[in-house]
C-alpha cells in the first residue's frame, strides 16, 4: 500500500462523508417511511376485530313496565347483555337514601342513579369480572344489602346497585335510557 | 464426534443437498448427553409427544366441529354421539390438555429444582416461560369451543381481566369481543386462534430445542459435562429411556381417557351456554386454578390502584416473573442436591402451590380467603427476595468436578468434606 497524497485524502474523505450523509438521509427516509407504511397497515388487522356494523346496529331495545309489580324485577336483553329492571318498594328506596356516602367504596348518591326513584335500571354485569349478580327471582339470595349479591367472586351490592363489599371496583352500571312515556322505556 | 457416511447412494445423494440425515445424526444419535440424568429429565420428550397428538386430535376434531354460537354445542355432542370414533378423538383432546399440562409443571419444577435455568441456559428457560403463556391462552381459548356454560363464563371472566387496564381497558375488552359481550364473533376468533397458536408453540419448541444442543442438558449433579466420561449418546441410551418413560405417561393418559374422561371436567359444561344464568360456582380447569387463586387473594386496594387491576397483574407476575428468575438466583450452584436451604424453601414452594392450586378450585369464601393471601405471598416472597437473598447466606456442599468424578468413589477429594 501507498501512502496517498494528504490533500487528495482530505478531499477523499470530505466526498466520502458527504455521500455518507446522502446515503444515511436515504437509508433513515427509506426506512422511516417503510416503517410507518407497515406500522399503518397493521391498523386494518387490528379494527378488524373491533365490534362490526351489524353488531353496532342492535343499539336500543324498548320494554313495556306495566306488567312489572312493585318488588319485582325483570331481566331483559341489551347488546347482548342482561339488565336488570327493579320496580322499588318504598323501603328499598328509603334505605338507598339513607345510606351515608362514606360507607360507599364508590360513592354515588341514589337521586343520581335513579332517574324516577321507583325504577332502578342497571347493566346487570357485576363490574369485577362480567359475572351476573343473583337477586333478579325472589328466591335469590340478594347479599348484606339486600340488592344484589355476585355469586362468582362474592360482592354484595345494595338496593341503588352500588357496591359494598366485595372486590367489584364500582357500582353497577347505568344503560343510556328514557321514559318514552309513562309506561314504556327504552334502553340504549 | 463422528461424521456419519451415508451408504445408501439415495440417502447420500439427499444429504449432499439438503443434510438432513447428518443433522439427525448428529441431533437424535451421536448427541452427547450426561450420564446422570434421571427421571425427571423424561418430561421434556414427553411433552413433545403429547403436543403432537394434541395437534393430531385437534386438526381432526376441526373437521367436524362448527364454530358459531348456535352450532358449537351440538356439533361437540353430534363428534361425541354420531361421529365414527369421534368420543375416543374428542376424550383424547381434552384430557390430553391436562396430560400437557402435567408433564410441563413436573418439567418446570425439575428445571427449577436442578437450577436448569441458570446461564448459560437463560433463553432456553426464557423461551419455556414463552411456552407457558402460549399453552395457557391455547387451552383458555380451546374452553371455550364447546360452548358450555363454562366455557362461555370462562370466557366472560377471563376477558374481563382486561378491562382492569386503566383509561382504554374496556375497549380493549370489546375489541377482543368483537361486540359488547362474549358472542359469535369472539367464539369464530377463538377457533382460529386456538388452531393457530399450537404451531406457534411448535415453533417455539424448535427454538427451545435448539437453543438446549448448544449446551446440551443440564443434570441432576448441576455441573457440565467436560470430557467423554461425562457423556453417553443420546441414542440407544435416552431413546430407550424416554420411550419406557412415554409407556408410563400413556398407561394414564388412556387410563383417564377411557375410564374417568370427564373426570377432571366440570358437569356445568354440558349445559348449553347461556348468557343470562352465571353457574353458582365459576372454575377453571384444575392446571389454571393456582392462578385463580392468586387473582382472587387480591381483595385490597393499595392506594389508588384498584384491588381488580392489582389482581390482574398479580396473576400476570405469577408466570411473569420466571423469566426473571435466572437473574434473581445468585447461586453460583446449579442443583439443589447440593443446596441445604434452597432445597428446603423449594419443597414448600411446591407444597405452596398445591395450596394455591386447593384455594383455586374453591369458592372465595371463610378460610379460603386468608388461606389464597398468605399462598399468594409465598408464592411471591420465594421466588423474589428468598431466591437472591438464599444465593448469599447459602453454604453450599462441596459440588464434584464432573459428573464422572462423583461416581468414582475415593477419587474425587471433595466427596468427604460434605
Amino acid at each position: 500500500m501507498t501512502e496517498p497524497d494528504s490533500a487528495a485524502a482530505a478531499a477523499l474523505d470530505a466526498g466520502d462523508e458527504a455521500g455518507d450523509e446522502r446515503r444515511d438521509f436515504l437509508l433513515i427516509a427509506t426506512s422511516v417511511i417503510g416503517a410507518t407504511g407497515t406500522a399503518l397497515a397493521l391498523w386494518p388487522f387490528i379494527d378488524t376485530m373491533n365490534p362490526s356494523a351489524d353488531v353496532l346496529a342492535l343499539a336500543s331495545t324498548e320494554i313495556d313496565l306495566l306488567p312489572i309489580e312493585e318488588g319485582q324485577s325483570i331481566t331483559i336483553v341489551w347488546r347482548g347483555k342482561p339488565v336488570f329492571v327493579r320496580r322499588r318498594t318504598a323501603a328499598e328506596i328509603e334505605e338507598a337514601r339513607a345510606t351515608s356516602l362514606d360507607a360507599l367504596p364508590d360513592p354515588e348518591t341514589d337521586e343520581a342513579r335513579a332517574e324516577k326513584p321507583e325504577w332502578l335500571i342497571l347493566v346487570g354485569i357485576c363490574t369485577h369480572l362480567g359475572c351476573i349478580p343473583l337477586g333478579q327471582k325472589s328466591g335469590d339470595p340478594r347479599g348484606e344489602f339486600g340488592g344484589w349479591f355476585c355469586p362468582c367472586h362474592g360482592s354484595h351490592y345494595d338496593t341503588s346497585g352500588r357496591i359494598r363489599k366485595g372486590p367489584a371496583p364500582e357500582n353497577l352500571a347505568r344503560p343510556p335510557y328514557a321514559f318514552l312515556d309513562e309506561t314504556t322505556l327504552k334502553i340504549g | 464426534m463422528s461424521q456419519p457416511t451415508w451408504k445408501n447412494p439415495i440417502v447420500a445423494w439427499i444429504d449432499y443437498r439438503l443434510p438432513i440425515f447428518t443433522f439427525t445424526h448428529h441431533e437424535l444419535v451421536d448427541y452427547p448427553t450426561p450420564r446422570n440424568l434421571n427421571y425427571w429429565w423424561n418430561f421434556g420428550s414427553l411433552a413433545g409427544v403429547v403436543l403432537v397428538i394434541m395437534i393430531v386430535t385437534g386438526i381432526y376434531l376441526a373437521m367436524h366441529y362448527t364454530p358459531h354460537t348456535d352450532y358449537a354445542f351440538a356439533s361437540v355432542e353430534r363428534i361425541m354421539r354420531d361421529v365414527n370414533y369421534g368420543w375416543l378423538i374428542r376424550y383424547l383432546h381434552m384430557n390430553g390438555g391436562s396430560i400437557f399440562f402435567a408433564v410441563v409443571y413436573i418439567h418446570l419444577l425439575r428445571g427449577l429444582y436442578y437450577g436448569s435455568y441458570k446461564a448459560p441456559r437463560e433463553i432456553l428457560w426464557i423461551i419455556g416461560v414463552l411456552i407457558i403463556f402460549c399453552m395457557m391462552a391455547t387451552s383458555f381459548m380451546g374452553y371455550v369451543l364447546p360452548w358450555g356454560q363454562m366455557s362461555f363464563w370462562a370466557a366472560t371472566v377471563i376477558t374481563n381481566l382486561f378491562s382492569a387496564v386503566p383509561l382504554v381497558g374496556e375497549e380493549i375488552v370489546n375489541w377482543l369481543w368483537g361486540g359488547f359481550s362474549v358472542a359469535n364473533p369472539t367464539l369464530n376468533r377463538f377457533y382460529a386462534l386456538h388452531f393457530l397458536l399450537p404451531f406457534v408453540i411448535f415453533a417455539l419448541v424448535f427454538l427451545h430445542l435448539w437453543a438446549l444442543h448448544v449446551h446440551k442438558s443440564n443434570n441432576p449433579l448441576g455441573v457440565e459435562m467436560s470430557g467423554d466420561a461425562d457423556s453417553i449418546p443420546f441414542h440407544p441410551y435416552y431413546t430407550i429411556k424416554d420411550t419406557f418413560g412415554l409407556g408410563v405417561l400413556l398407561v394414564v393418559y388412556f387410563g383417564f381417557t377411557f375410564f374417568a374422561p370427564n373426570v377432571l371436567g366440570e358437569p356445568d359444561n354440558y349445559i348449553e351456554a347461556n348468557p343470562l344464568v352465571t353457574p353458582s360456582h365459576i372454575v377453571p380447569e384444575w392446571y389454571l386454578t393456582p392462578f385463580y387463586a392468586v387473582l382472587r387473594a387480591i381483595t385490597f386496594d393499595i392506594w389508588f390502584i384498584p384491588a381488580k387491576l392489582i389482581g390482574v397483574v398479580a396473576m400476570f407476575a405469577s408466570i411473569g416473573v420466571l423469566f426473571f428468575l435466572p437473574w434473581l438466583d445468585t447461586s453460583p450452584v446449579r442443583s439443589a442436591t447440593f443446596r441445604p436451604v434452597y432445597k428446603q424453601f423449594f419443597w414448600l414452594f411446591v407444597i405452596d402451590c398445591v395450596v394455591l392450586w386447593y384455594v383455586g378450585a374453591n369458592p372465595p369464601e371463610g378460610w379460603f380467603i386468608p388461606l389464597g393471601q398468605f399462598a399468594t405471598a409465598y408464592y411471591f416472597f420465594f421466588l423474589v427476595i428468598l431466591i437472591p437473598l438464599i444465593g448469599f447466606f447459602e453454604r453450599p456442599r462441596a459440588v464434584p468436578d464432573s459428573i464422572a468424578s462423583a461416581v468414582t468413589a475415593g477419587a474425587d477429594p471433595h466427596r468427604e468434606q460434605s
